[in-house]
């Protein structure tokens, strides 16, 4: 086992005093890579615990700069950093809770020909992404390349989580076969978002990545959770693994990953 | 001293347990007086012992509860002197 120096000691012996994690558990999170894509209203509450936590590395994807109008949500950004790269606006505050962690700073659109070059080098993904193209991007790009992945959405009031453990439970495409057409889905003005809504359902990502770290507890695999804020509700639904999913399932249609249209209200 | 008493000086000597390693934990206060036992317990083998030597009163009585509470066997918690206790932990499980 790992020896730890005394600050580590001190910031982690919450974590080590803990059965399910001990010393063995720190070492595993400390060694662990998980890469976020978005950097925006999940992406921020996500890697903001993991660097407390004490993420060995940590990659953050996100082409965006930080707004104004971002800053009722995305608690790693601040006045300070409007109109800086959000990746770099992010590892700056993460740094500065804990020097241990690596922050990786990836300022690139995702996209199907960057996609698993971006993920391989990580053990877990985490979406907090903010658009329904790059969702199923995701999806497909951790299936075939066997990363779990731990997707949240948000929108209003309502919240959802679930964990694809390819190989093992159902994914994305299981649940919801294709994108949603873009007329569907809510334009800008009616997609309000509830500020503190991200910081409910980053941390029950967050919590997922350190269980699928730790092998500890029970994931959300092959379930769907969803959080109703109004209501203070929490709603878990099965989700089977569809036998004939396009991209998990026995005979897989889609053998190559693609990009959708981009005719997307971006959100969080 | 009777050769009898000398007798049951030795046995009593024989019981005392030797402790596969030792720490001094002395000047830590909770909870990272519980943190270096528990890393120290986890670092050793299933059956193995180990001694830790403390100053702070309140350890004394948390750490072999939480030990127990971890599944671990408290085989020895004695007051050594004015200020000092001693522990012996034996590692059950991991």
């Amino acid at each position: 086992m790992m020896e730890f120096t005394d600050d580590q000691l001190l910031r982690y012996s919450r974590h080590i005093i803990l059965p399910e994690v001990g010393g063995r558990g720190q070492e595993k999170i400390l060694k662990a890579k998980v890469v976020i894509i978005g950097a925006g209203g999940l992406g921020c509450p996500v890697g903001y615990y993991l660097t407390a936590a004490g993420v060995g590395t940590l990659g953050l994807v996100d082409n965006d700069t930080v707004e104004m109008s971002n800053l009722q949500r995305q608690i790693a950004h601040s006045v300070n950093t409007i109109g800086m790269p959000k990746v770099e606006s992010a590892a700056r505050t993460f740094q500065a809770l804990n020097p241990d962690v690596n922050v990786v700073q990836i300022q690139q659109r995702i996209s199907k020909d960057n996609i698993l070059d971006l993920i391989k080098d990580y053990d877990i993904v985490v979406d907090g992404s903010d658009n329904f193209p790059t969702r199923y991007l995701v999806n497909d790009a951790c299936v075939m390349a066997g990363k779990p992945l731990v997707s949240g959405a948000i929108l209003r009031f309502e919240g959802q989580v679930t964990t694809i453990v390819p190989g093992e439970g159902p994914c994305y495409r299981c649940l919801f076969e294709d994108p949603p057409p873009p007329g569907l889905v809510p334009s800008c003005q009616e997609a309000g978002v509830l500020g503190v809504l991200p910081g409910v359902i980053g941390g029950l990502q967050a919590t997922e990545v350190l269980k699928l770290i730790l092998g500890k507890g029970e994931v959300l695999k092959g379930q769907l959770l969803i959080y109703d804020a109004l209501k203070t509700s929490f709603r878990k639904v099965k989700v089977p693994k569809n036998p004939s999913c396009a991209i998990c399932g026995e005979n897989p249609t889609i053998t190559e990953l693609a990009d959708y249209d981009q005719g997307y209200c971006a959100m969080p | 001293m009777t050769a009898d008493k000398a007798a049951e000086t030795r046995e009593a000597r024989m019981e005392e347990i030797m402790p596969d390693k030792r720490i001094n934990i002395k000047g830590l206060v909770c909870p990272y007086t519980f943190v270096k036992a528990k890393l120290a317990v986890e670092a050793m083998e299933t059956g193995q012992v180990l001694e830790v030597l403390l100053d702070y009163e309140e350890a004394a009585r948390s750490i072999p509860k939480s030990m127990e509470d971890h599944g671990q066997k408290v085989l020895k918690v004695e007051k050594i002197n004015e200020t000092d206790w001693v522990l012996q932990i034996r590692k059950e499980k991991e």
